[in-house]
């Protein structure tokens, strides 16, 4: 599961980074197979971000964002040793999430 | 006497016990406004009525982008009580890529990666209470990455 996702927080001098990698094919439904069969949509609808389990972010995503996305965010008030989570939901009820703690610079 | 009251009072707040936690989440996703065509479209079903121009958010992309299928952006907005940053391309197949919705200790600064299907205007749409404000920049794109 682990391996469908990253999550990188540092904390800086005035913020903390969150960088986010999800393993995800992001198929718009628009591309055809090699026996010319159009793929199933399957993208990343929902993503959701925690600081100490309170949601700090919201995101609605269409298929315009590219394969394996990649996000940075930044948090004002989390410390070093404050956890971070991520998780996304897509459009085939798929889902998965990561925690990371912050980390000093 | 009071019974039935009690009992309806009692559903009501029963419902609202179980709506509550799928309110919290407050995600549904917004088909209408992710399946329009027109940047205008999309913009009316995210609620946005007038919108003004602004340079207080920092829009960053490529001018030139080999590869339509992976361009990272960055966005910033320097406009006081931003709650949302919405991203769109005015010539992708649909045009609303990304809403983010922001709590106040998150900062207005995204960086993400993108598809864009050709060359075009890459906007950015800020929601600042019930104002919203847009930026935008032209980026060319060599092979679209839209498929």
């Amino acid at each position: 599961m682990g391996d469908l996702m990253k999550i990188r927080a540092i904390a800086k001098s005035e913020v903390t980074e969150v960088k986010v990698l999800m393993l995800h094919p992001m198929e718009t439904g628009r591309r055809k197979n090699d026996a010319g069969e159009a793929i199933p949509a399957h993208f990343i609808q929902l993503v959701t971000a925690t600081l100490n389990g309170r949601i700090v972010l919201q995101a609605q995503w269409g298929t315009g964002v590219s394969k394996n996305p990649y996000l940075t965010f930044y948090l004002s008030d989390a410390k070093v040793g404050d956890v971070v989570g991520v998780k996304w939901q897509d459009n085939q009820d798929q889902s998965n999430a990561i925690e990371g703690k912050v980390l000093a610079a | 006497m009071n019974r039935r009251r009690l009992l309806k009072s009692g559903i009501a707040l029963l419902s609202m016990l179980l709506i509550a936690p799928l309110r919290a989440l407050a995600a549904v996703w917004n088909s209408q406004a992710f399946a329009a065509v027109q940047i205008e479209q999309a913009l009316q079903e995210l609620g946005v009525k007038q919108i003004a121009t602004s340079d207080l958010i920092t829009l960053t992309a490529p001018d030139f982008a080999e590869n339509g299928a992976i361009v990272q952006i960055e966005v910033e907005s320097h406009i006081p009580g931003t709650q949302a940053i919405a991203i769109l391309a005015e010539k992708n197949p649909t045009s609303l890529i990304a809403n983010f919705m922001l709590e106040p200790d998150t900062r207005p600064h995204i960086i993400i990666r993108i598809k864009l299907g050709e060359s075009g205007l890459l906007k950015a749409v800020i929601k600042a209470g019930d104002q919203y404000f847009v930026t935008a920049k032209y980026v060319e794109v060599a092979i679209g990455g839209c498929n």
